[in-house]
């Protein structure tokens, strides 16, 4: 592994836990980090590795087999793969319709213009970080800290497939209709989630992502 | 061709599950209790991980539309072919015409019906498997519908029967300490190892509730979201703990106290509501 991936010399992997008897925990330093061990993993997988399941703080591996110490001690060790250094899916162009039913409130309670809010929305370069919650989501990190706004006092039972949201430090689209708190800014047209694809998520982990405005 | 006649409460098609796809969002499901179900294809000629019907409280009804080969294991229920008593865990020759029935399974919850050659429904990424949480893979099967037979299989089988213990309807289950141990108070792991805990009623192929003493967590800040496993025992913030079955999340914000070992998930997917578990400490 190339070590312009690595991150800090302090150690990229605070922790590496047992979960059950087929499972290992790897708590990254960061959030930051989990993308880059996860493609050091997919690129140079541990024998009888059946899945990675990334997520905010943590990268779970599922083996078919116990763990070994051995596993324990490898995964201590382990350096983040550079994003240019797997197969980094190509960089998503998203077109959004930004008409959302909470982008007033998002823009009150960020203390700007909607017009404003829709600006730094799509100036930000967003990285799917995990998926999660239902298939095709993905959780978007990268909105800048001043338009971190909390969910919903009143999660909304039923939202629209498409549907682009803010949650805390996240953006996210509903690949599907389904119940949901996040802030509805917008929507896509785009099919976020197709099993019939090569990729059947289009918000798969590791993916940049710009939100395009169309009328 | 296979037509069913009646599904019974549940019934879905089920395999060896669809791995790796865990990162867009996408479970594992799969045979719920997977030894039954690799016992059952093993009988019939089948790989282990082959596609078969996974009937949940019995009371399915299929009628073979040409002579078929097929084994069913998992709870034990009576098995009919035209209303005649037939083997269980054994191979079942079911002429072309004739209904293959199961009754109501006297203990555990799931029967495992393979046929030789396999269910040949569309694979959906890799899998014939129904994922009940996001609704992947072919829909509960309902009255009427027809399955096609696969053509995949290998040696013809030469048991007669294959010896199984019943489902126990008051297991024991062996327990690891979970990631997120210390999240909870320090008397959470041996009030779960300690206590009865019952089966709740609203217990699916997602998970299962278990209702007994209230589980107390050491802190009250919120876990960011990590990954799942089935057989992990997560603690909501109800205190009453939740065991993951097959169609699990693929993450879930509540710490996981303990994990049921691999070789217990059988047991754990024959329980039915009502039923009693304890846990104790694997080693």
């Amino acid at each position: 592994m190339a070590d312009h991936g690595r991150v800090a010399d302090l150690g990229d992997v605070v922790d590496v836990v047992r979960y059950g008897d087929r499972a290992l925990l790897v708590e990254a330093a960061g959030a930051a980090t989990v993308p880059g061990l996860r493609a050091a993993l997919a690129a140079t997988p541990l024998a009888g590795q059946v899945d990675l399941v990334p997520a905010a703080r943590t990268l779970l591996v599922v083996l078919d087999r116990p763990p070994t110490d051995q596993d324990v001690a490898g995964l201590r060790r382990l350096v983040p793969a550079a994003p240019d250094a797997g197969q980094t899916p190509a960089p998503l162009d998203l077109p959004v319709v930004f008409d959302g039913p909470d982008l007033a409130d998002v823009a009150r309670l960020t203390g700007r213009s909607p017009a404003a809010v829709v600006a730094a929305l799509t100036g930000t370069r967003f990285t799917v970080a995990f998926g999660g919650f239902a298939p095709g989501f993905g959780y978007l990190t990268g909105l800048p800290s001043d338009l971190h706004v909390p969910r919903r006092a009143t999660p909304r039972t039923r939202v629209p497939a498409g549907a682009v949201g803010l949650a805390g430090p996240y953006a996210g689209v509903y690949p599907r209709p389904s119940p949901g708190g996040w802030q509805l800014v917008g929507r896509t047209d785009a099919v976020l989630f197709d099993v019939d694809r090569d990729q059947p998520a289009l918000l798969a982990p590791g993916t940049d992502v710009r939100f395009r405005e169309v009328g | 061709m296979l037509t069913v006649l009646t599904p019974g409460p549940f019934c879905t098609v089920q395999d060896g599950g669809r791995p790796g796809w865990a990162s867009i969002g996408v479970t594992c499901s799969g045979a719920a209790d997977r030894p039954a179900a690799e016992l059952a294809n093993r009988l019939v000629g089948n790989r282990p991980a082959a596609a078969l019907l996974e009937a949940t409280a019995g009371g399915l009804r299929v009628r073979a539309e040409r002579a078929l080969l097929v084994a069913v294991t998992g709870a034990p229920a009576p098995v009919t072919v035209d209303g005649r008593p037939a083997p269980f865990a054994g191979p079942v020759p079911v002429p072309g015409g004739a209904v293959l029935g199961l009754g109501t399974p006297p203990v555990g919850l799931r029967s495992y019906v393979a046929v030789r050659g396999g269910i040949d429904v569309p694979p959906v990424l890799g899998s014939r498997s129904t994922d009940s949480l996001s609704g992947l893979g072919p829909a509960p099967l309902t009255a009427g519908v027809r399955l096609s037979v696969g053509t995949e299989s290998g040696e013809e089988p030469f048991v007669d029967i294959a010896p199984v213990g019943a489902p126990s309807d008051r297991p024991v289950l062996r327990v690891l300490p979970g990631p997120r141990r210390n999240w909870l108070a320090d008397g959470a792991w041996p009030v779960l190892l300690g206590a009865e805990w019952r089966v709740g009623a609203d217990s699916d192929r997602v998970g299962l509730r278990l209702a007994g003493p209230r589980l107390r967590r050491a802190r009250e800040d919120e876990l960011p979201s990590e990954g799942l496993v089935p057989g992990a025992v997560q603690v909501p913030p109800d205190g009453a703990p939740v065991l993951f079955l097959a169609d699990h999340p693929v993450t879930g914000g509540y710490p996981v106290l303990a994990v049921v070992v691999t070789a217990d998930l059988g047991a754990v997917a024959q329980l039915r509501p009502g039923d009693v578990v304890r846990f104790r400490a694997a080693r």
